[in-house]
């Protein structure tokens, strides 16, 4: 396409393989407004407001026109300026406009159009009916009263994350965007990474806040209140302040913190660390035995939510160790109430992450011992740009200062974790020397790196051939899974995390006006690790201490005990059993069939077949309770079916019924 | 004994479900002839059946219900056994077609929000047009075309369908 141009606006711009106009126009420096445009998604055309004038042709959708040579292209005629508007003042005229208490308020792109299209008044009334909000999630509130139905966060979700756990319901002007037959975000399969409230162009997905338990924990005397900052989030906070992405501003978040009356501020870069060491060993145990390969990593809580709920039959192979937020938060549990002379419950655990996710993985059950969380807030990036403004404090200006210590010391690998590649390249960082590369050589796997979403690697060391995937996006990873259990790619090791570019994309980073932002981040986390002395793990002097004052040996009990976890099944949708015959009698037999995905192609529909006609020929209908549900939450072992309270596993057909005999001749079952 | 024949019979219903799927190649492309097959068997589309079926295309729920909630057609509430549909599309409505609609909700004691009766025995809904305007206002029960009507004729008919049903 070299050679061939389209004038916009009377200036000629050379195409370049662009796949619609507004692309052409960006690249001309041209901001057409757009609600549901976004690049990574396909293009959907229902906001209306990219529309341009082409000359000869009237006024098109410039998102879904594809640019042709010589096009003649106005962008603001009146025509469209009137078109845009009344399209704006619509959207208005139905969206609860409680700006001021709007946390999207900063950055919503409905207000900064309506600000940039002049609009001083909306002649329209509403019509809507107010919707309640949805709360019920941990990580994100839904808020529909706030939706302009631009599709964003539907085709986000699906497209991005193969997910889909929200749709358009109804249609014309009672359409809305839900879960699935109106559920909770809760009760489906919402993984929380956020990606939906990352597009959204308003505040009607937003992360759910949990700022006022931080400040009445630092305002309350009797507590201490510590906090771990994750990575991603020193490259990205200052830009609530102005900086550039990818701004390194750790120091000033420490001060920032401490003046807020944080008691002490420590680095999630030092669990990263002590994860690569329990994770690197556990994968060079299983590389070694060539078992449970590939191994998965267990950082990301949207991916691990994602495994346990489509990919059940690899949990096996995901690293068992917790993410550094969880490891931190157990370990800052168990050693430091004695540090500070305080019981556990005075300490406070603050996480502050570029992650939604992460709000939902400290409210894991098995992350809460003895009603004692590990972990007892997590806080976004954003919440620690809004708390350090409602704190007044001018963040360029604060002189910065250093972390706590044992728990503030951290390598070049632990910081890297933020990116994509990360978690690989620190592993790598620390298999290479157990595989007896030399001490010193050199530390940056470069093949790692990148901002595709779909990535491979080989490398060999010291004779050892380890071959590498690395994936963001959970639709990715889902192609991943498919190609390695049709045996199509073997791997030794897969990197998977939720968002775009790794953490640093995360859905509580603020957001940014430059398409380029995670990458940017990125630089700054690499960047980082360069000027760091340290820059594998197993050089943490701090973590090194702390295997020999408290954990002993990498693997040991305390260490299996307090870093590592288990992960089981999980029902995508709850409550949807489907009762298919319920006995008249007094006494029945309960029984019950999965019919989940796992179980349905292990043959469970033949089994509730063959049971039903069984109960049929012994004319036992009226003695038996039959239900088809969705999930025993064992799908590496089905079909599952449950006769009278008892769990068949892999169950036969010659199982199912001898089971069935034997327990309704036990309750004394009569034929009708 | 009734009531267990009709517990048996959502086991049958079930085994069509799998055969409705089965017909259509497990093909994700074919949801909507799908659900319309679903429909047919139960009458309406329960919500756990439609996430069967979105198991079994391997298709988000969401987008089941998505489709589902879309077409007029398809209901996700239990129907009564006689669906009266009257039209009140332009030429039923200049033929005065409310009225019939509020002496049909007042007979079968129903409203804007209430649209099956207690008893199952009807739903009545309204649409925008049966293509039958030269019989305006058009009233259909169940398959049966009845054209011309009035307040008094289309709660006549009513009256009939319960005398028949003995449940007056």
């Amino acid at each position: 396409m070299k050679g061939e141009f389209v004038v916009i606006d009377g200036r000629s711009i050379e195409l370049n393989g662009e796949k619609n106009l507004l692309e052409v126009a960006r690249k001309a420096g041209i901001d057409i407004p757009t609600f549901c445009y976004h690049s990574q998604l396909s293009v959907y055309g229902a906001c209306r407001l990219c529309i341009v004038d082409i000359e000869g042709r009237g006024v098109v959708t410039s998102c879904s026109t594809a640019p042709e040579p010589g096009m003649k292209v106005r962008t603001n005629t009146d025509e469209i300026r009137a078109i845009r508007k009344v399209a704006v003042e619509l959207l208005l005229a139905n969206h609860d406009q409680s700006c001021p208490t709007c946390s999207k308020s900063a950055s919503c792109r409905l207000q900064s159009l309506a600000r940039r299209f002049g609009i001083e008044q909306v002649r329209y009334k509403r019509v809507s009916q107010p919707q309640q909000l949805d709360k019920s999630s941990y990580s994100l509130v839904r808020d529909p009263n706030k939706c302009i139905l631009c599709g964003d966060c539907v085709r986000a979700c699906r497209e991005v994350q193969g997910i889909g756990a929200i749709d358009f319901v109804g249609r014309g002007s009672h359409t809305s965007v839900q879960p699935a037959f109106g559920k909770d975000l809760k009760q489906v399969e919402c993984v929380n990474c956020g990606l939906c409230a990352s597009v959204c162009p308003t505040g009607a997905i937003i992360p759910k806040p949990e700022i006022e338990g931080v400040w009445k924990a630092v305002n309350d005397p009797k507590k201490k209140v510590i906090a771990q900052i994750a990575p991603a989030v020193r490259v990205a906070v200052g830009e609530m302040f102005g900086l550039a992405p990818g701004t390194i501003a750790t120091g000033q978040i420490v001060a920032a913190l401490r003046m807020i009356g944080f008691d002490a501020v420590y680095d999630t870069s030092f669990t990263a660390d002590l994860t690569v060491i329990e994770e690197g060993m556990e994968f060079l145990n299983r590389k070694t035995k060539g078992e449970r390969l590939p191994q998965f990593t267990s950082c990301c809580p949207g991916w691990v939510k994602y495994a346990e709920q489509y990919a059940t039959d690899m949990l096996p192979n995901l690293s068992s160790c917790k993410s550094p937020q969880q490891m931190f938060g157990s370990l800052a549990k168990h050693v430091l109430p004695e540090t500070f002379g305080i019981s556990k419950e005075d300490l406070v655990v603050v996480s502050i992450m570029p992650c939604t996710a992460k709000k939902f993985e400290a409210k894991r059950p098995e992350f809460i011992v003895d009603g004692v969380a590990d972990v007892d807030f997590v806080l976004t990036t954003q919440e620690l740009g809004l708390m350090i403004e409602e704190a007044g404090l001018d963040f360029e200006s604060i002189e910065p200062e250093s972390m706590d210590m044992p728990f503030g010391q951290k390598t070049g690998a632990g910081v890297i974790f933020g990116a994509t590649g990360g978690v690989t390249e620190a592993v790598l960082r620390f298999a290479a020397e157990k595989l007896g590369a030399p001490k010193y050589a050199p530390v940056e796997y470069r093949q790692v790196r990148g901002g595709e979403g779909l990535r491979e690697a080989t490398l060999t060391v010291n004779g050892v051939e380890l071959k590498l995937a690395i994936v963001y996006g959970l639709g990715n990873a889902q192609k991943v899974l498919d190609d390695i259990r049709s045996g199509k790619c073997k791997y030794d090791l897969v990197e998977v995390m939720s968002c775009p570019g790794g953490c640093v994309g995360g859905a509580g980073q603020p957001v940014s006006k430059y398409g380029d932002a995670s990458a940017r981040r990125a630089k700054g986390l690499y960047d980082s690790d360069k000027m760091l002395d340290t820059r594998r793990s197993q050089d943490n002097a701090a973590v090194a201490d702390t295997y020999k004052d408290t954990l002993g040996e990498v693997g040991s009990k305390l260490a299996h005990d307090l870093l590592h976890t288990k992960y089981k099944s999980r029902k995508r949708l709850s409550d949807s059993d489907m009762e298919l015959l319920s006995g008249t009698g007094n006494k029945k037999l309960d029984v019950k069939v999965c019919v989940g995905t796992s179980c349905m192609i292990r043959g469970s529909q033949h089994l509730l077949q063959g049971l039903m006609e069984h109960i049929e020929d012994r004319r036992m209908s009226s003695c038996v309770d039959i239900k088809a549900t969705f999930c025993f939450e064992a799908c590496d072992l089905g079909p599952t079916v449950s006769i009278g309270g008892k769990v068949i596993r892999k169950c036969t057909m010659q199982q199912a019924l001898d089971t069935l005999d034997e327990e309704l001749s036990a309750m004394g079952a009569v034929a009708d | 004994m009734i009531s267990q024949n009709v517990e048996a019979s959502s086991l049958r219903k079930f085994e069509k479900v799998c055969q409705i799927i089965e017909s259509n190649g497990s093909n994700p492309g074919k949801l909507i002839p799908i659900l319309q097959q679903v429909q047919h068997e139960y009458r309406y589309l329960p919500e756990e059946v439609l996430a069967y079926v979105a198991t079994a295309l391997g298709i988000p729920p969401a987008r089941v219900y998505g489709v589902a909630t879309f077409y007029a057609h398809f209901a996700l509430e239990p129907k009564g056994k006689y669906v009266i549909k009257l039209c009140d599309g332009t030429a039923c409505h200049v033929k005065r077609s409310i009225p019939i609609l509020n002496a049909l909700r007042e007979r079968l004691s129903l409203d804007e929000k209430r649209k099956t009766t207690q008893d199952m025995l009807f739903t009545l809904e309204t649409v925008s047009c049966l293509g039958a305007c030269g019989l305006a206002p058009v009233m259909v029960i169940n398959d049966e075309v009845h054209g011309q009507m009035a307040p008094d004729t289309a709660v006549a008919l009513v009256n009939e369908i319960i005398a028949k049903e003995g449940k007056a």
